[in-house]
C-alpha cells in the first residue's frame, strides 16, 4: 500500500472506482442518460467513454424503465452492469424493474436468478433544483426486500464501495448526495475497497448518539463540533449502509450514550428515521433517557428559493438543538 | 316540603349536570348542607339545601345533564320516609382511610414509617372536598397517591395540579432507579418538566457515575487511624450499654420459606434482616440517628447504616449502606452483599465512607455471643450484634429451644440514655418478630 | 425492412418447403401436451387445487410450439403470466411445472412463483412475468449481455396486445433497435387486452407497421399455424443471428378460454369466440397433416394417450410432493451463492 497520498474529490474517486473496476473485471460496463459524450450530468464518468469506448460506456435515451430492465437482464445474463440513472427523481419511471424485478427475481424463482446489478443515482436537495429534482428516497428503497443501499458520504467510501457492490450477487442501489461531489480529502492511490455491511462511528462521544447518512454527514459533523465546545460530547454514526441497517453498530452507540438524533434528509413520515427510532425502541428501550429526536425535511415538496429551501432541510443549529433538547430534557 | 331542584348558579347557566349525591335517602340535613356536586361547564360546584330536612328519593343520576328548576330530590319533614325504591344513590363517598406513603423528607422531624390501621386513622387529614376530588378524576389523578400540602396535610388544589404533571421517568432512569435501590419518588428531575433522567436518579444515590470510586486503604484501615479514633471515642464519649436476647424463631422461619423460592445468589441472610430492623428502628428514634457536633445533636438527613466489615491485613471499614430504611429486603440483601464485595477489594465511593449515621457490628460469625462496642465519632450509636446460637427458652410457658442473638447498644450518654437505648432495642426486637414487614 | 402479411389460411406464399412429418408430428405432440395440461388446469383450478391468478393459453399453442422450435439451447426466453406452454416446450419438465402450479417446493420456483412466475435458469427461461411489459426491458438486457459477449444467442420476448400499449414496450424497442440487439418481439397478439378489444386499445391496431417504425424488420403471422408461425420464425432468427438487430412478430391469435379463471367474459360475444374455435391449431395440423396423407392415426392416439398419461403422472407427483419448510420463508431473498471475483477477459462468469 503506497503511503503517498493523492488530493481528490468525491466525485473523482468515484470516477476511479468505476475506472478500476472496468479494468479489473470484463464483465463490467456502465450504461445510463449522458454518461458517455457528455461526460456525465455530474461529471462522474468525464473520460472514461474515451478510455473504454462506446461498447461500454454506453449513453442510453431517455429510457428509464428500459435501460434499468436491461441492466437487470444483462446481470442476470452474467454481466455485471452499472446502471446511472441521473437523479433518484428519474429512478421514479424504473419503478417496476427496480421493486418488481430486481428485487424480486431471487425470491421468486426459488433462488435461481440472481440480479447482481448496481444502479447508482445521485440523490438529495440544497440547490435550489425545486421539488421535483430534490427527493431524498432512500427510506422509501429501503423499505422494500432483496435489494441493498448504500450510501457513500466520504471520499473513502465514494472509493471504496463500488467493487464490493459489483461483486454483490443481489442488486445495489448507490445513493450520491449531490453536494458532495465537490467534497474535498485525501485516498491513497491504490485505495482498497471498503466494507459494505457496516455503519462507522466517525466521532466517538458519549452524551448522544447523532445517526445520520450520505449528505447530511458534514452537518451532522459540524453540529458535533459546536456541541462539543459546550460540553456536550456528540457521537456521530454514519449509517453507511442503509439496508440492512447496522442495528448492531446503531444500537450499540445509543446503549452507551443513552440518548439519539437522526438526522435524514428525507421527509420524517414513514422514513428510514422512523425505521431507526423504531428498532430503538425495540432493542434498547430500557437504556433511553429521552425520547429519540428526528431531525428531517419539512414534509413540503422542496421550494426553490433559497430561504424556505434552507428552511426545509436539516441545518447544523436544527441538529444542534435536537441534541441540546434530549440532552437536557 | 318542596322539592330540591337544580339552582340557578349563575346568569347564563340554563343547566347542569350531576356529578355525584353526597346524601343518600333518609340523610337529615340542615340549611346550608352540600347535597351533590354539579357540573356547570364553568366549574364543578356544591349546591346546598335551603331547607332542613330528610332526604327523600334522588331524582336524578350522576351524569344526567337537567334544567334549571328541575327536581332533583324529593325533601321530606323530619318524620317522614322515603319511598321503597330510590334512585341510584350516586358516587356518595365518604374519605375512606388512604394508604399513607412512607414519609420522604428527611428534613423535617420522620413520622412512623411502616404504617398500622389504628395509626393511620389518627393521622388522616382532612378528606379532600368533592369538587375538588372532581377535579382530580377529569385530570386523572389518583388522590390516594397524592401528599397533601395543605393544613394538616390535606390536599389542596395546587396538590392535585402537580400531581397532573407528575414528572416522567426516562425508561433507561427507571432501570438504573431498580438497580440502584432508589425509591423513584424520592428524586427530582431535572429534565422537560421535571422528568426523572438517568442522572437524576445517580444524584439521589450520590453516585458520581464519572469519579473513580475510592480506595479504602488510606484513610480508614490504618491501624494507627483506626487507633486515633478508637481513642478519641473512649476520650470523649461517655459510653453507656444496654443488650437484649431477640428471639429469632420468626425470622428464621419466615427467612426459609422465602429463600425456598430464590436463587442461591437472591438468598435472605438473617444478617440482613438484623440491619434492616436496625435501620426502620433508626428512622423510629431519630435520637440516635445523626451526630454529636460542638455540643448539639444534629440528626442525619437519613438512615445511613454503617456496617463494619473487616477487610485484609487486619483492617476494618464501617462504609454506609446508604438509605437502609428505604431499601426493601431483597434490594438490602443486594446492596450487603455488594457493598461487602466493594469494600473487600477497596472501591467504595467518598459518600459511602462518610455518610454513615449509625453502625452496626455484626460479629456473630466470629462466634461471640455479645459485642459492646465502640461508638465512631461523630455518631451517638453503635448497634452490636453477636452469634445466632440455638438455645433454651421459655415459649408459651414451657421448656423450648429457639435461636437467639443477643443485640447490644452502645450509646452517647450526652445524646441519649439508657431509657433510649432500651426502646430502640425493643423496637428492634418487635420489628424482628414481623419480618413481613420488613 | 420488408413487412409480410399473410392470409388467414396461413400460407406465406414464400414457397417454404412443407416441414417433414416427424417434425410436424413432434409439433403436434407439443400442441396436445399444452392443451392437455391447461385443460386439466383448468379442472384442477376449480378443485381449489391451484389458486391465485391462472391464465391457460388454449388457443393459442402454436405460437410457443412454432417459435419455440426454431430457438436452440443457447437463446433465452422471457415470457407473460401465460406462459405454461412456453415453460413446456422449452423444457421445462412437466412435473416441476405442475408443482410449481400446486405451490410445492418440487416447483420450477420452488412453489413460490405459481401459475405467473415459472423460472428455470438452466432452461434460459426467465419467467413468468405478471406486470404487463415488465419483462420486456429484461429481455432487451439479456439481449445486450449476449451481444456484448458476441455471441450469438437470440433472445425471444413474449408479450401480449396489451403490453404494446405500455411505455415500457417502445422504450424498450426503440432501445433494441438502437443498439441492434439480438432480440425476438414476439407479439401474441390475441385481440384482447385482458377485457379491453384491441380497437379500444390501440389508434393503430395494426402493431407490426407500427413495430417497423422502430427501424427493425417486423413481420405479421397467422399464429394459429404453426407452420406459419416456424416458418416467420426462422426468417427472423436467421437475420437476427446475422446481426441484423431486432425483429418483430406480430402473431395473430386468439384464446377460447376467458382471460383467467374469474373472467365472465362479458366483453365478447360466443360466436367470435366459435369462428376462432374453427381454427384450432391443433385441427388446423391435423387436418394439414391427414390432407397431406402424414398422421398415422394409431401413433396419434397414442400419442394423445402418452401426453394424458404425462399430465396425469404430474398430477400425482405434484400431490405427494412437499410444500417448502416455512422456516425458509426468508431465504433466497438474497443469493446465497458467493458472488463470483473479477474473471478475465473472455471468462464466463457465473450470474445467472
Amino acid at each position: 500500500m503506497s503511503t503517498t497520498l493523492v488530493e481528490t474529490t468525491y466525485r473523482e474517486a468515484m470516477r476511479e472506482a468505476m475506472r478500476e473496476a472496468m479494468q479489473r473485471d470484463e464483465r463490467v460496463f456502465l450504461m445510463g442518460e449522458d454518461v458517455g459524450a457528455y461526460g456525465g450530468c455530474f461529471a462522474v464518468s468525464l473520460g472514461l467513454l474515451e478510455e473504454f469506448g462506446p461498447e461500454r460506456i454506453r449513453d442510453t435515451p431517455l429510457s428509464e424503465s428500459a435501460f434499468v430492465g436491461a441492466g437487470i437482464g444483462a446481470a442476470i445474463a452474467g454481466m455485471r452492469p452499472i446502471v446511472e440513472i441521473m437523479t433518484v427523481n428519474f429512478s421514479l419511471l424504473a419503478l417496476d424493474q427496480i421493486i418488481n424485478n430486481a428485487a424480486t427475481l431471487s425470491h421468486m424463482s426459488g433462488g435461481q436468478v440472481s440480479v447482481p446489478v448496481v444502479i447508482r443515482m445521485t440523490t438529495g436537495a440544497g440547490r435550489q433544483l425545486a421539488a421535483q429534482h430534490s427527493h431524498s428516497l432512500e427510506g422509501w428503497y429501503g423499505h422494500i426486500p432483496g435489494i441493498k443501499l448504500l450510501a457513500p458520504a466520504t471520499v473513502e467510501d465514494a472509493r471504496g464501495m463500488l467493487w464490493p457492490a459489483l461483486q454483490d450477487p443481489d442488486p445495489v442501489l448507490i445513493f450520491e448526495h449531490g453536494t458532495l461531489y465537490p467534497m474535498p480529502g485525501s485516498l491513497a492511490p491504490d485505495a482498497a475497497p471498503v466494507d459494505i455491511s457496516r455503519a462507522a462511528v466517525r466521532r466517538p462521544g458519549k452524551d448522544v448518539t447523532l445517526l445520520t447518512y450520505g449528505g447530511s454527514l458534514p452537518k451532522v459533523m459540524a453540529a458535533a463540533e459546536e456541541l462539543a465546545t459546550t460540553g456536550i460530547e456528540p457521537e456521530v454514526v454514519d449509517l453507511r449502509v442503509l439496508r440492512p441497517l447496522d442495528d448492531e453498530t446503531i444500537v450499540g452507540s445509543v446503549r452507551r450514550t443513552h440518548r439519539a438524533v437522526i438526522v435524514d434528509e428525507g421527509w420524517r413520515t414513514g422514513s428510514l428515521a422512523a425505521e431507526i427510532t423504531t428498532r430503538l425502541v425495540e432493542q434498547c428501550f430500557f437504556d433511553l433517557d429521552g425520547p429519540v429526536q428526528r431531525v428531517c425535511s419539512a414534509e413540503v415538496p422542496m421550494p426553490y428559493a433559497k430561504h424556505l429551501e434552507e428552511a426545509a432541510l436539516p441545518q447544523v443549529a436544527t441538529i444542534v438543538a435536537a441534541a441540546r433538547q434530549v440532552v437536557s430534557g | 316540603m318542596s322539592d330540591f331542584t337544580m339552582p340557578s348558579l349563575g346568569a347564563d347557566m340554563d343547566s347542569g349536570t350531576i356529578v355525584e349525591w353526597l346524601v343518600k335517602p333518609g340523610d337529615h340535613v340542615q340549611r346550608g348542607a352540600p347535597m351533590a356536586v354539579v357540573d356547570t361547564d364553568k366549574a364543578a360546584v356544591e349546591i346546598e339545601t335551603f331547607q332542613s330536612g330528610v332526604v327523600g328519593d334522588l331524582l336524578v343520576e350522576p351524569g344526567q345533564r337537567v334544567d334549571v328548576g328541575t327536581p332533583l330530590a324529593t325533601m321530606l319533614a323530619a318524620g317522614e320516609a322515603p319511598s321503597a325504591a330510590p334512585v341510584s344513590v350516586g358516587k356518595a363517598k365518604r374519605p375512606r382511610a388512604r394508604r399513607v406513603p412512607p414519609p420522604r423528607e428527611a428534613a423535617a422531624p420522620v413520622p412512623p414509617a411502616v404504617p398500622r390501621e389504628a395509626e393511620v386513622a389518627a393521622a388522616a387529614p382532612p378528606a379532600p372536598s368533592p369538587p375538588l376530588r372532581h377535579h382530580a378524576a377529569e385530570l386523572g389523578v389518583d388522590l390516594a397517591s397524592v401528599t397533601g400540602t395543605g393544613t394538616h396535610g390535606r390536599i389542596t388544589r395546587r396538590d392535585v395540579d402537580a400531581a397532573a404533571h407528575r414528572p416522567r421517568v426516562s425508561p433507561y432512569a427507571r432501570r438504573l432507579a431498580e438497580e440502584l435501590g432508589v425509591d423513584l419518588a424520592a428524586v427530582t428531575g431535572t429534565g422537560t418538566s421535571g422528568t426523572v433522567r438517568a442522572e437524576d436518579v445517580r444524584a439521589a444515590a450520590h453516585a458520581r457515575p464519572e469519579v473513580p470510586p475510592v480506595s479504602t486503604e488510606a484513610p480508614r484501615s490504618d491501624r494507627a487511624t483506626i487507633a486515633a479514633l478508637m481513642s478519641r471515642s473512649k476520650r470523649e464519649i461517655p459510653h453507656y450499654y444496654v443488650a437484649t436476647t431477640v428471639d429469632m424463631h420468626t425470622v428464621v422461619s419466615w427467612l426459609r420459606d422465602t429463600n425456598r423460592d430464590r436463587s442461591v445468589a437472591e438468598r435472605i441472610v438473617p444478617a440482613a434482616a438484623l440491619l434492616r430492623a436496625v435501620a426502620l428502628a433508626a428512622r423510629r428514634m431519630p435520637q440516635l440517628n445523626g451526630f454529636w457536633v460542638d455540643g448539639v445533636f444534629v440528626p442525619g438527613e437519613d438512615v445511613h447504616v454503617g456496617v463494619a466489615i473487616s477487610v485484609r491485613r487486619g483492617a476494618l471499614v464501617a462504609p454506609a449502606l446508604r438509605h437502609a430504611a428505604d431499601l426493601e429486603l431483597p434490594v438490602l440483601m443486594q446492596a450487603l452483599r455488594d457493598l461487602v464485595g466493594r469494600a473487600r477489594s477497596g472501591r467504595l465511593t467518598r459518600a459511602e465512607l462518610a455518610d454513615p449515621t449509625l453502625t452496626v457490628t455484626d460479629l456473630g460469625d466470629q462466634g461471640v455471643e455479645e459485642v459492646f462496642g465502640v461508638i465512631q465519632p461523630p455518631q451517638v450509636a453503635l448497634v452490636g450484634i453477636g452469634r445466632l446460637v440455638e438455645r433454651p427458652w421459655a415459649v408459651d410457658g414451657r421448656l423450648g429451644v429457639r435461636p437467639l442473638v443477643r443485640l447490644s447498644q452502645s450509646g452517647d450518654h450526652r445524646a441519649t440514655d439508657g431509657y433510649t437505648g432500651a426502646r430502640f432495642l425493643a423496637t428492634i426486637d418487635d420489628l424482628l418478630q414481623h419480618p413481613e414487614a420488613l | 425492412m420488408s413487412r409480410r402479411r399473410t392470409s388467414a389460411t396461413g400460407t406465406t406464399g414464400t414457397g417454404a418447403i412443407a416441414p417433414p412429418t416427424q417434425h410436424r408430428f413432434e409439433l403436434l405432440r407439443q400442441m396436445t401436451r399444452i392443451r392437455l395440461f391447461e385443460e386439466r388446469c383448468v379442472e384442477l383450478y376449480s378443485a381449489t387445487k391451484i389458486r391465485g391468478f391462472l391464465h391457460v393459453g388454449i388457443g393459442e399453442e402454436a405460437v410457443a410450439t412454432g417459435v419455440l422450435t426454431v430457438l436452440t439451447a443457447e437463446d433465452s426466453i422471457v415470457s407473460t403470466y401465460r406462459e405454461h406452454g412456453h415453460a413446456l416446450v422449452r423444457g421445462l419438465s412437466m412435473d416441476s411445472v405442475m408443482a410449481e402450479m400446486f405451490g410445492k417446493v418440487t416447483g420450477c420456483s420452488r412453489g413460490r412463483g405459481g401459475s405467473m412466475h415459472l423460472f428455470d435458469v438452466g432452461h434460459r427461461f426467465y419467467g413468468g412475468n405478471a406486470i404487463v411489459g415488465g419483462g420486456i426491458p429484461m429481455a432487451v438486457g439479456i439481449a445486450l449481455a449476449d451481444r456484448m459477449r458476441h455471441q450469438t444467442s437470440v433472445t425471444a420476448c413474449f408479450f401480449g396486445d396489451g403490453a404494446y400499449a405500455e411505455g415500457e414496450f417502445h422504450e424498450s424497442a426503440n432501445l433494441a433497435a438502437l443498439w441492434r440487439l439480438p432480440l425476438l418481439f414476439c407479439c401474441e397478439n390475441n385481440l384482447y387486452a385482458m377485457g379491453t378489444a384491441i380497437e379500444h386499445e390501440q389508434a393503430e391496431t395494426d402493431l407490426a407497421l407500427r413495430a417497423a417504425s422502430y427501424g427493425m424488420a417486423s413481420w405479421s403471422v397467422d399464429g394459429m399455424d404453426v407452420a406459419a408461425v416456424e416458418e416467420a420464425t426462422r426468417h427472423a432468427v436467421e437475420r437476427i443471428r446475422a446481426g441484423d438487430g431486432p425483429c418483430f412478430l406480430e402473431l395473430r391469435t386468439y384464446r377460447f378460454r376467458a382471460h383467467s379463471m374469474y373472467d365472465p367474459e362479458l366483453y365478447r360475444d360466443k360466436a367470435e369466440v366459435g369462428h376462432w374455435r374453427e381454427r384450432d391449431p391443433l385441427e388446423l395440423l391435423t387436418a394439414a397433416m391427414r390432407a397431406d396423407g402424414e398422421l398415422d392415426e394409431d401413433a396419434f392416439e397414442a400419442m394423445t394417450a402418452e401426453a394424458r398419461a404425462e399430465v396425469d403422472r404430474a398430477v400425482d407427483t405434484a400431490e405427494q410432493a412437499p410444500f417448502e419448510p416455512v422456516e425458509d420463508l426468508t431465504r433466497f431473498v438474497y443469493s446465497e451463492a458467493v458472488g463470483p471475483g473479477p474473471t478475465r477477459a473472455g471468462e464466463e462468469g457465473a450470474g445467472s
